[in-house]
């Protein structure tokens, strides 16, 4: 039985696993769970994953939910090459150092941007400059730290390859470039840092992972329906 | 140069790395962090010009900003390499000095599991569960000030959602997270849910699933381990005895105004 990826590309972790399986051509069907229509409040989603979120995975009756641990799973079970979870222990280490150090910093930022810019609009709530002001400010702090210590002179955070974070750093900062923050401008080492991980993914897998965050800001000013509103209401909730 | 590891055992991430070096008899050297005068919560504190602040005290501070840019514990420094990041640690050691396979299990459906659980934490219990140190003793610490019996009721409902989650999902009918034995999925969850218990919140009565399992997680471990790991934040109501520097209390109130929100 093929690995089923429960997933919406709307989702930072969604791409990385999406851009991870694709890059190793790991077989896998895609199960498309459209976040801003509810799909993962169903009853059926809920049979994969309780927690009621993407991605996750179904690997004949093993479910598994949280991308880190899917990733990592996948990189396990396909035995794709070293580099993207180096067997080295001081390597891999650092890996999971970023991983780990990720999940309070640029992951809840960058998502905090995206809440604030796009989904409270849809859903039809008044925007909050204020807030995001200061989401902004709190990814500018976590860029600064992104920088000073994960990646310094190095081509990648792990040294000369790409490693699976690089992959989970990338997904999550494309998520303020879709809503029209380009937090690249005037941070030129990041922005080569940007070029070395699409061109080790591959441009066009990376591009096709990321067309509809980069096109979210025509869903923002598009007049959504009241049943989609009433569920960007409840995603916002969750 | 042997294994050094920077810890405040005030902090559950550091009680984590702590417990798990002890049991494996991973021999290392236990190099003194004090947050609230080293390092608190990542913000370095200014040099020797502080009253009471000895030489020494300034060394082992500087020491450690080299050891970890980020200056939070737990750190470790084994030769020139230098970690941040209690899993990044946990997992590190359990390679490194080959600990039992229950810890991080080989077979890949139960260590997928450890890591699932490893990283719901740090959005949910790991949110959720320090905010009640915080509430109960350290922003009143801060501040001079008592907080609304509200704002604390607020931060239980919230971690009363996770604890459901973490039973249905993640402990269910078993022993432990994965299985019959105990893993670093088990040792990082107590460590986080005896924060509240360090702030007097009993957030384990009404929870008897939770309340075998972390009797089982102790017996696991080791009790006098255990224990004494949890001496010190089981007893953070003396840390209200402190006299908190007027500058540290300065830049803490930014901070300490933004958590509570």
């Amino acid at each position: 039985m093929v690995v089923e990826l429960f997933l919406d590309l709307l989702s930072q972790p969604c791409r990385a696993l999406f851009i991870f399986a694709k890059k190793n051509n790991i077989p896998f069907v895609f199960k498309h769970v459209e976040l801003l229509k509810g799909h993962h409040h169903s009853e059926e989603f809920g049979k994969v994953n309780v927690l009621k979120k993407v991605p996750a995975l179904k690997d004949g009756a093993f479910t598994l939910a949280e991308s880190i641990a899917i990733l990592l799973y996948l990189s396990r079970k396909f035995n794709t090459p070293d580099h993207w979870y180096p067997s080295d222990l001081q390597k891999r280490a650092q890996v999971d150092e970023y991983l780990s150090w990720q999940h309070a910093t640029i992951r809840e930022k960058g998502c905090k941007i995206f809440i604030t810019k796009v989904l409270v609009p849809l859903a039809g709530q008044p925007f909050s400059p204020e807030t995001l002001e200061e989401a902004v400010e709190e990814l500018n702090s976590a860029l600064k730290q992104f920088e000073e210590k994960f990646l310094q002179d190095k081509p990648f955070i792990v040294g000369n390859e790409i490693s699976l974070a690089d992959l989970v750093a990338i997904v999550e900062l494309m998520q303020p470039v879709g809503c029209g923050c380009d937090i690249f401008e005037n941070r030129p080492k990041l922005a080569e840092w940007r070029s070395r991980v699409e061109e080790a993914v591959g441009k066009e897998l990376f591009q096709q992972a990321h067309e509809l965050i980069l096109n979210v800001k025509n869903l923002s000013t598009t007049q959504l329906p009241p049943e989609l509103r009433e569920h960007v209401k409840q995603f916002l909730k969750t | 140069m042997g294994l050094e590891l920077y810890l405040d055992l005030l902090s559950q991430h550091c009680r984590t790395v702590y417990i798990f070096a002890k049991k494996n008899n991973i021999p290392f050297e236990f190099k003194r962090v004090e947050l609230f005068k080293d390092s608190i919560l990542g913000r370095k504190m200014p040099g020797g010009n502080n009253p009471g602040h000895s030489r020494e005290g300034q060394h082992c501070r500087e020491e450690f900003g080299k050891v970890n840019i980020l200056k939070k514990v737990p750190a470790l420094k084994d030769g020139v390499f230098t970690l941040a990041e209690s899993t990044a640690i946990l997992l590190y050691l359990s390679r490194k000095y080959n600990t039992p396979d229950h810890w991080y299990p080989s077979d890949i459906q139960k260590r997928a599991r450890v890591d699932e659980y490893l990283s719901w934490h740090h959005t949910n219990i790991r949110t959720n569960a320090p905010k009640t140190l915080w509430i109960k003793v350290l922003i009143p610490l801060f501040t001079g000030q008592k907080l609304p019996p509200e704002k604390l009721q607020e931060v239980m409902d919230e971690l009363a959602i996770s604890l459901k989650q973490f039973e249905e999902k993640f402990l269910q009918d078993k022993p432990f997270i994965v299985g019959s034995e105990i893993s670093l999925a088990d040792l990082v969850a107590i460590v986080e849910l005896m924060q509240p218990v360090g702030a007097d919140c009993n957030i384990f009565e009404g929870w008897p699933k939770l309340v075998a399992w972390r009797s089982q997680v102790e017996e696991a471990v080791r009790k006098e381990l255990f224990q004494g790991a949890h001496e010190r934040i089981l007893n953070a109501q003396d840390l209200r005895k402190v006299q908190i520097d007027p500058q540290m209390k300065k830049e803490m109130k930014p901070l300490l105004l933004k958590m509570l929100k």
